[in-house]
């Protein structure tokens, strides 16, 4: 099936099966490969991606069912600088192999993007469906609380 | 974990939709939010020809709020009951049990229908539905149907739809201010599948006794139960500790439920005797 939709700013097009899920098209398609993909079915939460500014699954969403929407992927949130998020996981070292990182990323900035007030256990509560084997969590929180005034001061990034 | 091939197709209204799970003989599948179909298909525990997606059926997506109560479609996500502050009013047990369904990013994309359709039995929203009475509306080839919730539920992820049927709308009946109620579930971990849970109400009559007890469970049988010999055990009597040790322990005798790699059952019954006192207590306070 032929679909169209934006990634990361772009109109693309691409030709997948049906079956072909949105993270796989997103790699293999579009060699996006930021978007990590370990469990796919849908309990690790690295797989996120931004889909018309809501965090999503893109393992539990076809690429089909995308057409004309607005996908943003960790590639599409930063350019060559980090942004306040970013480098506020690298302060707080909320990553060691970093493999969960792009999935945290694009989760807590939809929070931060439509709550950019959220309290700790507000976030606690929504980064709970993102696995990390690495890092112990606490750090991630932490690089998210201070993440917050970047958001408040420019609305959503 | 690759799903297996399939065609899709994205109809723009109900009656396209049904027509095309007419069309496959049973070997067609609505999928709405995807959040339990996708991972059934990477698994292939499901392998349908054909997948009808929802997501165009725009009338399905909205909660409506009358004297008769509330009417949630089934397109209805979790994360549109959460920002919908009318229901901390007209349904609180619905807002308290949803806030425990999954994560945030499932929640942005799980619906009523798909939920109810899906019909786990550790599953909140079908658990509201049959603790609270409701009635399902049910679109086929042969028309429109309205199903309650008691019959709708007929095993494990088993439900009375046929295949050409799409469930359009859950209608839980009005709720008056002044009504008791409690939800409780116990999980390892926020968000994911409760090992047991329980949601009940009740109202009060002038002398301050319970009428009309509704209990419910979730997780502790091979689908959503009513308690309804606990809900005997309040009907009738005033509130008091000793009523809630009787409703509680007729609560655990009256149910077994299968043990798993998560719980043993007699753990469940026992979880769910704690539940109800603690529920019952929070009702009451
Ligand atoms: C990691 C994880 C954790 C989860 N935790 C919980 C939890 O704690 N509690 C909980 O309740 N759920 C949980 N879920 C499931 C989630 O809530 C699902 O969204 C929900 O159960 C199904 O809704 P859906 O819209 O995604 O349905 P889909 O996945 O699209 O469909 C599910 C089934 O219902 C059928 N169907 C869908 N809509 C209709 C309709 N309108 N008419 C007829 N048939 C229909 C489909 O054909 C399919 O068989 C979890 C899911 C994941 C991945
Ligand atoms: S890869 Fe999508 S949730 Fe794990
Ligand atoms: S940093 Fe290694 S999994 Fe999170």
């Amino acid at each position: 099936m032929q679909i169209e939709f934006n990634l990361n700013g772009q109109a693309v097009s691409a030709d997948v099966e049906p079956r072909t899920t949105l993270a796989d098209c997103i790699r293999n398609d579009f060699g996006q490969t930021g978007t990590h993909l370990a469990c796919e079915h849908g309990v690790c939460g690295a797989c996120t991606v931004l889909v018309n500014g809501e965090a999503v699954r893109s393992c539990l969403l076809l690429a089909v069912q995308v057409q004309n929407d607005k996908v943003v992927t960790i590639e599409g949130l930063s350019g060559d600088e980090l942004t306040p998020l970013q480098a506020a996981f690298r302060k707080h070292h909320a990553l060691q192999c970093g493999f969960c990182t792009p999935g945290f990323i694009t989760t807590a900035h939809a929070l931060l993007s439509h709550e950019p007030d959220a309290d700790e256990d507000r976030i606690r509560d929504v980064l709970s469906g993102n696995l990390c084997r690495c890092s112990g969590y606490v750090p991630i929180v932490e690089a998210v609380l201070e993440a917050r005034s970047s958001y408040r001061d420019s609305g959503s990034k | 974990m690759k799903p297996p091939i399939f065609e899709y197709a994205s109809p723009l209204t109900v009656a396209e939709a049904v027509s095309l799970l007419a069309s496959r003989n049973g070997n067609a599948k609505v999928i709405s939010g995807g959040q339990s179909l996708m991972p059934m298909l990477a698994f292939r525990l499901a392998a349908p020809e054909l997948l009808v997606d929802l997501k165009h059926l725009k009338d399905l997506g909205a909660i409506r709020i009358g004297e008769d109560g509330v009417r949630l479609g089934a397109r209805v996500r979790w994360c549109d009951i959460e920002s919908d502050a009318r229901l901390a009013v007209s349904h609180p047990l619905l807002a308290e049990a949803i806030k425990h369904v999954a994560h945030y990013q499932i929640r942005n994309r799980g619906t009523v229908g798909g939920s109810v359709a899906h019909a786990d039995p550790s599953a909140e929203m079908p658990g509201i539905a049959m603790t609270c009475d409701a009635q399902m509306k049910i679109v086929g080839s042969a028309g429109t149907r309205i199903e309650a919730a008691a019959d709708f539920f007929t095993g494990p992820l088993q439900t009375s739809l046929e295949q050409d049927e799409i469930l359009t709308e859950v209608h839980l009946p009005a709720w008056p201010a002044a009504r008791r109620w409690a939800f409780l579930e116990f999980a390892r971990r926020k968000g994911d599948f409760a090992m047991a849970g329980v949601a009940l109400y009740y109202d009060l009559d002038s002398g301050s006794r319970i009428t009309d007890a509704h209990i419910g469970a979730i997780g502790v049988a091979d689908r959503p139960i009513r308690l309804t010999e606990a809900e005997a055990v309040l009907n009738g009597n005033q509130m008091s500790d000793k009523l809630i040790a009787a409703a509680s322990a007729k609560a655990r005798q009256s149910i077994d439920p299968p043990s798993d790699i998560h719980a043993p059952g007699a753990y469940r019954a026992a979880l769910v005797a704690t539940l109800l006192g603690r529920g019952l207590k929070k009702s009451a306070a």
